[in-house]
C-alpha cells in the first residue's frame, strides 16, 4: 500500500494566497508554489495599500503628520504617534515634562496590550480557536473605552503633540486605568490555560516558521519575533526614551524562534506591560503636560481670546507657511512599537515642513522574511506564520 | 547616553579607510559618516565584522533626494542606520549617488534585510542597486512610470485635475 502511494504522480501547482483572503489580515498577495500541500517556494507581492505616507509628510507641517502616523499601525496608533513626536522633539532638543512622559508610557503600554491581544486572538481564530478571540476582544474593548475617554476616539487617537499632549488626562483616568490593570491579568491566565498546553495549538505552532538568532539579525527582524529567536533586545531597555528607565520590567526571550515562542513572548509582554502601567499610575507626577514654549505649543484658548501675545502665537503656529521651525539637521530615532523597532528618519531643512520623512516600519521588514519561513512547511502552516508575524497592512505598505 | 564606542568606531574607520571618508557630522549625538560610493561594501563589511565594533544590525536604509537643498553637490543619497548589539550604539553611514550614474553596490550580501529596503528605494527614487538578487518595484505596479519620492515628481499626478470646471455642466 505504501509503495502504491509513493508512485502517485504529483505536479507542482502555483496558487494565490491573497490579496483578498480572510487569513491574510490585510491586503497582500502571497504566491505559493506547492507540491501537494507542501510549500516549495513563495513570493510576496505587496503595495496594495500604498498611500505615499512619506510623500504626504513632506508636504505638511510637523504636527500634521501625526494623523498619518496613526494610520500606519492602526492597532496601536499611539505608539506610532509617540515615536514620531519623540523624533521631532529630539530634532528640537527638547524634553517634555515628567507627567507627559508617564502619560505617554501608560498610553503606549495600553496600546501594546491591545495590539498583542488582537495578534494572539487572530492567531487563535486562524487556527480554529474562537474562544480566545472573544476573551481577548472583551479586554481590548475596555482598553478602547479608556482611550476614548482620554483622547475622544477609539482608534487613530492623534493624542500626542510635539512638545506634549493635546490635553491633560481627564479626571478619573487613574482609577479607570488602575481598575483595568488590576483585573486584566486573569484574562491572560485564561488564554494561557486555553492555549499554552493545548495539544492542537502546540502541534500547529511548535517548530513552525522557526528562525535562528543570526538569521533574524541578518533579516533585520525586531520586536517579539527577534526576542522569540533568543536575542535579548528591547529598545525600551537598551535605549530608554520617555522615562522607561524609571520602571521595573523584564524582557521575555524565547529559544526556538518559532510561532509558539512568539506567542509565549507576546503573552509575557502583556504581563510586563501591566506591571509598567501599575508602576506609572502609582507614581504619576503632577504638574504640566506641555513644554513651556509658546513657539511650539498652542496657547490655551482663553489666552488667544484675551491677549494679543496669545493671538499672535496661535496665528503663527496655525496659519499656512508658519508653524514651528526646527533647526536644520538629520535625525533618526527608534522606539519599541508592539511589532518591533519603529524608526523615524527626519531631515529638516529649517522650514516648517520636514524635508524628508522615512519610516522604518517593523511590519515591512518583518514580513520580508516570510518566503524563507514558509519554505518546506504545509500550506496550513503559512496561515500560522502570517498570524504570528502580526503583519499590519497599513504599516507594511505605507 | 555616552557614545565613546561611536567615537572609537570613528577612529578605527579613519585609520582603516583614510581616503574614503568625506565628512563626519554630529547632530544631537547622532553620528553620520559620509563615505565614498566605491568604498561602501568594504566599509560596511568592516563595521559588521570588526570584533570591537560589531555593527551587525542594519536597522534601516533610507533614500534622500537633495534636489532642493542648496549646497549639496550630488543629488541623491542613501543612508544606512547601523546598530551594534555589543556596544549598544548607533552609527549612520551616508553615500551620495549622482544623477548621472544612479548605481550603487547592494549590501544584500552582508544583510538580507537589504532585500526589500533596497527595492523600496529603487521603487521610490530610482536608484539602482548592483548585485541585488531581484531588483524590482516593491510598492508600485511594475509598469508605473516615475519615482514618486523624488522632489521633482509632480504632486498633482498625471491627468489629475487641479480644479473642476463647473460651467461645462
Amino acid at each position: 500500500m505504501a509503495d502504491e502511494i509513493k508512485e502517485i504522480p504529483t505536479e507542482r501547482m502555483v496558487i494565490n494566497f491573497g490579496p483578498s483572503h480572510p487569513a491574510t489580515h490585510g491586503v497582500f498577495r502571497n504566491i505559493l508554489e506547492l507540491d501537494g500541500e507542501r510549500i516549495l517556494d513563495a513570493e510576496v507581492e505587496i503595495g496594495f495599500l500604498h498611500s505615499g505616507f512619506e510623500k504626504l509628510g513632506e508636504n505638511r507641517s510637523y504636527n500634521q503628520f501625526i494623523p498619518i502616523a496613526d494610520r500606519m499601525n492602526y492597532l496601536s496608533p499611539l505608539n506610532n504617534d509617540v515615536g514620531y513626536v519623540l523624533t521631532v522633539e529630539k530634532l528640537f532638543g527638547i524634553e517634555v515634562p515628567p507627567r507627559c512622559q508617564y502619560i505617554r508610557v501608560i498610553m503606549c503600554e495600553l496600546n501594546r496590550i491591545a495590539d498583542h491581544l488582537v495578534s494572539i486572538g487572530m492567531h487563535a481564530v486562524d487556527i480554529g480557536a474562537m474562544t480566545v478571540f472573544l476573551y481577548a476582544y472583551k479586554q481590548r474593548e475596555i482598553i478602547y473605552d479608556i482611550l476614548e475617554f482620554v483622547t475622544g476616539s477609539r482608534m487613530n487617537n492623534c493624542y500626542p503633540r510635539v512638545g506634549g499632549l493635546v490635553t491633560d488626562v481627564p479626571e478619573g483616568f487613574e482609577e479607570k486605568v488602575k481598575d483595568f490593570a488590576d483585573h486584566f491579568l486573569p484574562t491572560v491566565d485564561d488564554i494561557e490555560r486555553l492555549l499554552t498546553r493545548n495539544r492542537i495549538w502546540v502541534d500547529r505552532n511548535k517548530g513552525i516558521g522557526a528562525i535562528s538568532a543570526e538569521e533574524a539579525i541578518s533579516w533585520g527582524l525586531s520586536g517579539p519575533i527577534l526576542r522569540a529567536a533568543g536575542v535579548e533586545r528591547d529598545i525600551r531597555k537598551d535605549e530608554p526614551y520617555s522615562s522607561y528607565d524609571h520602571f521595573d520590567f523584564e524582557i521575555p526571550v524565547g529559544t526556538r524562534g518559532d510561532c509558539y515562542d512568539r506567542y509565549l513572548v507576546r503573552m509575557e509582554e502583556m504581563r510586563q506591560s501591566t506591571r509598567i502601567i501599575q508602576q506609572a499610575i502609582a507614581n504619576l507626577p503632577g504638574g504640566e503636560v506641555n513644554v513651556d514654549d509658546p513657539k511650539i505649543i498652542l496657547p490655551p484658548k482663553e489666552r488667544v481670546y484675551h491677549t494679543i501675545e496669545g493671538l499672535i502665537h496661535h496665528f503663527k503656529l496655525i496659519m499656512e507657511e508658519h508653524g514651528f521651525q526646527p533647526p536644520k539637521g538629520e535625525i533618526y530615532l527608534a522606539t519599541e512599537a508592539p511589532n518591533g523597532e519603529l524608526g523615524f528618519f527626519i531631515i529638516s531643512d529649517g522650514t516648517n515642513k520636514p524635508y524628508r520623512i522615512h519610516v522604518r516600519a517593523p511590519s515591512f521588514i518583518n514580513y520580508s522574511v516570510f518566503p524563507q519561513l514558509v519554505r518546506g512547511h504545509m500550506i496550513s502552516d503559512a496561515v500560522a506564520i502570517i498570524s504570528s508575524l502580526n503583519i499590519i497592512a497599513g504599516e507594511l505598505d505605507r | 547616553m555616552d557614545y565613546p564606542e561611536g567615537n572609537q568606531a570613528l577612529a578605527k574607520l579613519r585609520a582603516t579607510f583614510p581616503d574614503s571618508i568625506i565628512e563626519v557630522k554630529e547632530f544631537r549625538r547622532d553620528i553620520t559618516v559620509t563615505i565614498k560610493k566605491e568604498a561602501l561594501l568594504s566599509i560596511m563589511q568592516f563595521l559588521r565584522d570588526d570584533e570591537e565594533l560589531r555593527f551587525n544590525y542594519l536597522a534601516s536604509i533610507s533614500g534622500v533626494d537633495y534636489l532642493k537643498i542648496e549646497g549639496v553637490e550630488n543629488r541623491f543619497a542613501v543612508v544606512y542606520h547601523l546598530y551594534s548589539f555589543k556596544n549598544n550604539c548607533r552609527l549612520a553611514i551616508k553615500t551620495f549617488v549622482t544623477e548621472g550614474s544612479l548605481d550603487i553596490d547592494s549590501v544584500y550580501p552582508l544583510w538580507k534585510t537589504a532585500d526589500w529596503q533596497e527595492r523600496e528605494i529603487y521603487d521610490l527614487f530610482g536608484i539602482i542597486f548592483k548585485g541585488h538578487p531581484a531588483l524590482k518595484r516593491v510598492f508600485l505596479p511594475e509598469d508605473y512610470e516615475g519615482h514618486p519620492l523624488r522632489k521633482d515628481y509632480s504632486l498633482e499626478g498625471r491627468g489629475e485635475r487641479s480644479r473642476f470646471d463647473y460651467e461645462e455642466g
